[in-house]
Formats: C-alpha cells, structure tokens, sequence
C-alpha cells in the first residue's frame, strides 16, 4: 500500500522541476534546436529542387543544342543541294547557250553554203550558157557555111514550128 | 561551468559522514546474515527500502556503520512554520526513537516517515503512538523534503541541462548550415525521431508543432531517470521513475494537456457518440467519461510497475544469495541479473517512448477534427 500511495513531496518537487524543465529547455533548446533542424531540412529540400531544376535545364539546353545542331545540318544541306543545282543549271544553261550558237553557226555556214553553192550555179550556168552560145555560134558558122544546108535548116525549123 | 552548479548542488545537501552507534540499517543486517527466522520477511524489507524513498542517499556500509549523504528535511506545522535541518539529526535512526527539536516542533523519523513526535517515549523507546500493525498514529508535517528521489529529481533535471544546452548552443553558433557534431549529432537523431515519429504520426501536420518541445522533454525526462535509476550508486540507485508520485504527475499533465486541447469533437464524441441511437449514446458517455481518467491512469501505473517490477526482480535475483545462504548461488544470481539489467536498459528507452507516444497518441484524438459521421 506504501508503494502506491503518492508521496506530496515528490509530487511538489516532481511538479515544480518538471514545469521549470519544460520552460527552460523550451525556450533555450527546443525552440533554437527544432528551428536549426526545420531551416536545415528546408535548405536540403530546396538545394535537391534547384538541382532538380538545373539538371531540366540541361536537358532543355542539350534539347536546344540538339535542335541548333540540326537545324544547321538541313541549311548546310540545303545550301549544298542550292549550289548542285545552281551549278547544274549552269551548266545546262552553257550547254542550251552553246547548243543554239553552234546551231546558229551550223545555220549561217549553211546559208553560206547555200548562198555559195547558188553563185557557183549562177556562175556554172552562165559559164555554160556563155560556153553554149560560143559551141552554138561556132556550130552554126560551120554549118552555114554553104547556102543549102542553110536552107535545109531554115525548113526543118520551120517543120518544127508547124 | 555546467559542472560547477552541479557540485554546488550537492554540497548544499550538507554532505555528513554518518557515525551513528546504533542503526536499523536493513542493508547490514543482511551482510551479516545473522537471519534466521525472518529471512524471508527481512528480504522483503531490503527490497521495499531499497524501491522506496530516503531521508538520506546511502553510499555504502564501513565497519558496519551505513556511510551516507544526508539531505535536508524541510517540513511545514501550523504552529512551528517552516523547519529546515538535515536528516543527519537523526543520526541514522528510522524506529522513532531520536527526537529532533526544530522551531519548537519535535519530530521523529519511523520507517522513512517524519511525524510529530509524542510528548513521551514508549516502553520501547519510541516517541510514537503505534497500532497493533506497528503503523504510527501521530500527526505528519507538510513534508516536502529533498528526499532521495527528490535528489535524483534535481540530477535528471541537470543532466539534461548539461546534455541538451551545449548542444543547442552548438545550433546558435553555428546556425542551420552545417552538420551536427558530438552531443549534437547524438540528440538530432532522437530528436527528429520524436518529431516525426512521435509527434507528428499521432497529432496530425495541423497541431503537432506545438506539442513537440513538450513531448521532447517528457521523453528525455523519463528516459533519463530511468537510466539514472539503473545506475546501483550515487547519483543513480534511486528508483525515481518508478515512484507513484512521479509518474503521477506526468500523467496529470498529460491528463490537463490532452483536455485542454479538446476541440469540439472530441467533446461530442464522448459525451454524445455521433452514429449510435440515442439509449447507446446515453450508455457510451459515462464509460468515455471514465475513459478520459483512465488513460492517463494506465500510463501512471505502466511506467511505475515497469520500474518498480524491474528493481524488484534485480533485487530479488541477487537476494537468492542470501535466501539460499550459498555463495555457489552467486553466478547464476549475477548472470540473470545482468540479464535483467540489460533488458531493464532497453526498457527504460521503451518506456519513454511508451509514455510519449501515448501522450501524443492521446493529444492526437483530442485535436483531431472529423469532417463528416
């Protein structure tokens, strides 16, 4: 029964200590010490998320690298397929140009040609008339050297024109 | 510095070697093993001495006198006021028989109780009038002496400041940026551990900040003179903790705590049980009512019966040497004390974890608010 039985004393002293305990190490431990652990913790949350942050934006920036990176691959194509074709087109355009003037050449030698080979005619022709004219005048001299067979000439010419 | 106040301390309770001639010292008694026919009945006594409180702290026995610190009385009569003087007045005697005069009020000391003393003594020599029982009739001062357990009080109290201050400061200095070190990095573990796994599990994130330098100190509290009690001498060796009056009163606290902080709810919920007819609401709030008182009730009694039932066993295990009056008794008495022993040091933990967890366990009902029945 003495066991159980609650001394005052103890519960005076007990009361009185414990209170001045719970005070005391409030204000002078448990407030500095919980406020230094929660601003610690605090500061650790917020250093993971900015490095959480960091590490996003390195993916952006890889991802905009990336994107830069190809972006000046197709304009780098691009101005190579420009220039192939720009090329090309020169070339062709050389050609068509250099086509046409060697037709045109072709065009005037031929004309020349032509034009020469009429005077060469021209020439033939009159030479041949001029050269038939004096075959025909010497023919004819001869031939009419005695009256008759002018004559007979004269008749026949007149049967033809009959 | 720390260390300083402490010593002062202790110096204050009037440290006197006893000489006495003649004492009832109940611990010699048994070292002398002159016990015969109440053997049985005299181990009870060492044990219920040893568990019990003292006007002085006992240290050891020298050439069959007891060598202790004697610790100041200080009682209240109406008539004689406040009387301070030191236990050593009684010159180690407990049976009622040394009458100190104090204010003009005689006093006797009989088992560890002071009493007003009778103007006469007895056939016997005791100034007391005893029943049949022997248990004195006599009037008792206001006694709020610095017992044993008084004593031990205060060396809890200390060595928490000791222990917990340096390693706030350490915080001040040093702010929240760096790393905790020595006393520090011991408590920050603990002290997140009650915070998060005490506090915060059982009072919900609304309510609990409040409560937690609260809930520190209990856990500390306990769990400190719980280990000061297991220590067999000076400063340890009282059983503080395991003292009725003790743990009264952190339950009453946390009794008062826990309705003071009652919200509405839990207010409903024990005097009108939301969800039930009306006849079970009628039934149910006289058993809340007592519920209220019985929670803290338990956590009085489990914390006394934890401590007293482990002082009692160690002291049992090692009077086994003297029950059985062998010395071959002793091996086996020491191993399953220290079996004991170590078990009673992760029970003195798990006690104030018990204590504090419960404690916020029963806030946490209190401040809870419920959203719909």
């Amino acid at each position: 029964m003495e066991l159980v039985t609650p001394g005052f004393g103890l519960i005076f002293w007990t009361t009185l200590t414990f209170l001045l305990l719970v005070f005391l190490l409030k204000k002078f431990a448990w407030g500095p010490i919980l406020t230094a652990v929660k601003d610690r913790e605090e500061s650790i949350d917020n250093a993971l998320k900015s490095a959480e942050k960091a590490r996003e934006e390195m993916k952006n920036l890889q991802a905009d690298n990336e994107k830069i990176l190809a972006e000046a691959r197709a304009e780098r194509d691009a101005m190579l397929k420009e220039g192939r074709e720009l090329r090309d087109k020169t070339i062709d355009g050389a050609k068509e140009a250099a086509k046409a003037e060697a037709e045109k050449m072709i065009e005037n030698a031929r004309e020349q040609i032509e034009m020469q080979k009429r005077a060469a005619m021209t020439e033939l022709k009159n030479q041949v008339a001029a050269l038939s004219i004096d075959m025909a005048e010497k023919i004819l001299r001869k031939e009419l050297a005695d009256a008759k067979k002018q004559e007979a000439l004269i008749n026949e010419m007149l049967e033809d024109i009959k | 510095m720390h260390r300083n106040i402490f010593f002062t301390i202790i110096t204050a309770f009037a440290i006197s070697f006893g000489n006495a001639q003649e004492h009832e010292h109940i611990t010699s008694d048994l070292a002398a093993s002159d016990l015969d026919t109440h053997e049985d009945e005299d181990i009870n006594a060492v044990i219920m001495h040893h568990i019990g409180d003292s006007y002085d702290w006992h240290l050891f026995d020298w050439k069959g006198h007891p060598v202790s610190v004697s610790l100041p009385v200080i009682v209240y009569t109406n008539k004689g006021g406040l009387s301070v003087f030191s236990s050593s007045a009684f010159h180690h005697d407990d049976a009622g028989k040394e009458v100190v005069e104090v204010n003009g009020q005689r006093f006797v000391k009989y088992h560890e109780k002071i009493y007003l003393a009778s103007q006469s003594a007895n056939e016997d020599g005791v100034y007391l009038d005893l029943d049949e029982e022997h248990h004195a009739l006599n009037a008792r001062p206001i006694d709020v002496s610095i017992t044993k357990n008084v004593a031990s009080l205060f060396v809890t109290a200390i060595l928490m400041l000791i222990i917990i201050l340096p390693a706030a400061n350490y915080y001040k200095r040093n702010g929240s940026g760096v790393a905790p070190k020595g006393m520090a990095s011991f408590l920050e573990p603990l002290i997140v551990f009650v915070r998060d796994e005490i506090a915060l599990q059982n009072i919900g994130h609304k309510h609990y900040n409040r409560f937690v330098p609260y809930l520190l100190s209990l856990f500390f509290f306990i769990w400190i003179a719980n280990m000061l009690g297991l220590i067999p001498f000076i400063p340890g060796g009282a059983n503080l903790s395991g003292n009725i009056a003790f743990t009264m009163v952190l339950a009453v606290l946390s009794l008062i705590i826990v309705n003071v902080n009652g919200k509405k709810d839990y207010w409903k919920h024990i005097f009108w049980m939301p969800g039930v007819p009306v006849p079970v609401r009628i039934l149910l709030a006289p058993i809340e009512l007592v519920s209220v008182f019985a929670k803290p009730f338990a956590l009085m009694i489990r914390l006394f019966a934890n401590m007293t039932a482990g002082h009692i066993v160690i002291l049992s295990l090692i009077s086994l040497i003297f029950v059985l009056d062998s010395i071959w008794v002793s091996p086996a008495a020491i191993i399953l004390t220290l079996f004991i022993f170590i078990i009673k040091v992760l029970v003195a933990l798990l006690q104030a974890y018990i204590f504090a967890l419960l404690t916020a366990l029963f806030i946490g009902q209190a401040v809870e608010e419920h959203e719909h029945h």
